[in-house]
């Protein structure tokens, strides 16, 4: 038998997580699994804490709780930036519902949001305190999180693009995200995030270092593009084979450097 | 474990007893009797169950019910005041946007929202708003018709 335990702070939430228990979100993944039966947890927690949907802005630095919701985060100027990505979300019901903390732990292919922020470098702040790398989060999954810590994006500098078969609304073949930081008009520190190509979404390392001193152009990416898969097992689903995502992969990421229109 | 949950369902306050871990879909159909929202795939993709909870639209199925609470729950149910339908359901039977009929009662909702934001869509916003639902059976574009015809039929009243 499945018990709600519903609890006004995040942290009196957080304290009841065992390995029985799942924290119910905005629900789109959660009650998923109720409805198809899953007898790995025998508990939901969740909370009607507040303050896990608020926005806070510093300057260029912005607190995002993980209850923030994709609808959310379409009506926030100070997120406009993050608007092509949670676009890409489902359709607007779910829009309304699927949070920035769920996209996180959003099973392939999903978690397009989550290519955004790894590629910004976003910190996830847990409840417990503890801070820690987007990257690092996905690679254990596990714990509440409070927030995600991000830092504004300048100019044209953010890249997202999700490829899918239907439109407007279709689960992902792939989604990218770059951040082309800049300095004296060549590459540096630039920041390469896939998603569907792997079992989480994933920063691109091989990509990452072979635009680090290139100029952002045709002849300037070449060997980007020969790296764009490199250390990459893609998954095959019913989307697409592990073998297209591979094929098409280079095409995507030029489109997504470059700033090509898709057809 | 059954716990008590009040909420507004198409106007009326509304007290039912809910299973422990219960979708709001569930409580509606079987709990209230409305069996206007349908239940598609349970997970999300279809869109059948689509009701508007603060005039927004969500998946029912995947809405844990008690957390309407307090709230405001809108389904294809209420949508004609008595024998007099709504707009769209008028201008979705006129222009044969219904043909099983599964996906329809999710349509007319998402519509709902679309119209009652953005009285006047163009198509590709329409096109956006029911890009949740899924019909199998008309192509959308009889459906996509439909609600564009009820927003001038809306505009002109």
């Amino acid at each position: 038998m499945l018990e709600v335990q519903t609890y006004p702070t995040v942290g009196e939430a957080a304290s009841a997580m065992d390995d029985q228990a799942r924290f119910l979100g905005g629900g789109t993944l959660i009650m998923n699994r109720v409805n198809y039966g899953d007898r790995r947890f025998n508990r939901i927690v969740r909370t009607t804490d507040a303050s896990l949907s608020e926005i806070r802005v510093e300057g260029d630095r912005l607190e995002v709780g993980a209850g923030v919701t994709m609808a959310a985060i379409l009506a926030s100027r100070d997120l406009d930036f993050l608007s092509p990505a949670a676009r890409a979300v489902g359709g607007p019901a779910i829009r309304n519902m699927a949070s920035v903390g769920g996209n996180l732990m959003a099973p392939h292919p999903y978690g397009d949001l989550a290519v955004a922020l790894l590629a910004l470098d976003a910190v996830v702040r847990m409840v417990s305190g503890e801070e820690l790398s987007l990257e690092d989060f996905l690679a254990r999954r596990n714990g509440v999180v409070r927030s995600l810590l991000i830092r504004r994006p300048r100019g044209d500098e953010f890249r997202f693009r999700k490829v899918s078969r239907v439109k407007p609304k279709g689960v992902s073949v792939m989604s990218m995200a770059a951040r082309l930081t800049r300095s004296a008009g060549r590459l540096s520190g630039v920041r390469v995030a896939y998603g569907a190509m792997a079992s989480t979404p994933v920063r691109v390392r091989a990509v990452e270092s072979a635009l680090e001193g290139v100029s952002l152009d045709h002849a300037g990416i070449t060997a980007a593009l020969s790296a764009a898969t490199e250390g990459l097992d893609p998954p095959d689903d019913p989307i697409a084979s592990g073998w297209y995502r591979r094929e098409v992969a280079p095409v995507h990421l030029r489109r997504l450097l470059l700033g090509e229109d898709a057809r | 474990m059954k716990s008590p949950v009040t909420f507004r369902l198409n106007g009326s306050e509304t007290a039912v007893f809910v299973d422990s871990g219960a979708n709001l879909l569930d409580v509606l159909r079987r709990g209230c009797g409305d069996l206007s929202p349908k239940y598609g795939c349970g997970q999300g993709s279809c869109g059948a169950c689509t009701v508007l909870i603060g005039g927004e639209p969500h998946v029912s199925c995947l809405v844990l019910a008690e957390t309407v609470a307090g709230r405001s729950v809108e389904t294809t149910g209420g949508l004609s005041n008595g024998p007099d339908l709504h707009p769209l359901q008028r201008a979705f039977i006129e222009g044969f946007a219904a043909q099983c009929g599964y996906c329809t009662p999710g349509m007319l909702m998402s519509a709902k929202a679309l119209l009652d934001r953005n009285p006047s869509p163009t198509r590709s916003e329409v096109e956006e708003a029911i890009s949740g639902n899924l019909c199998r059976c008309t192509g959308y574009e009889p459906i996509i018709d439909a609600i564009l015809e009820a927003a001038k039929q809306r505009g002109a009243a």
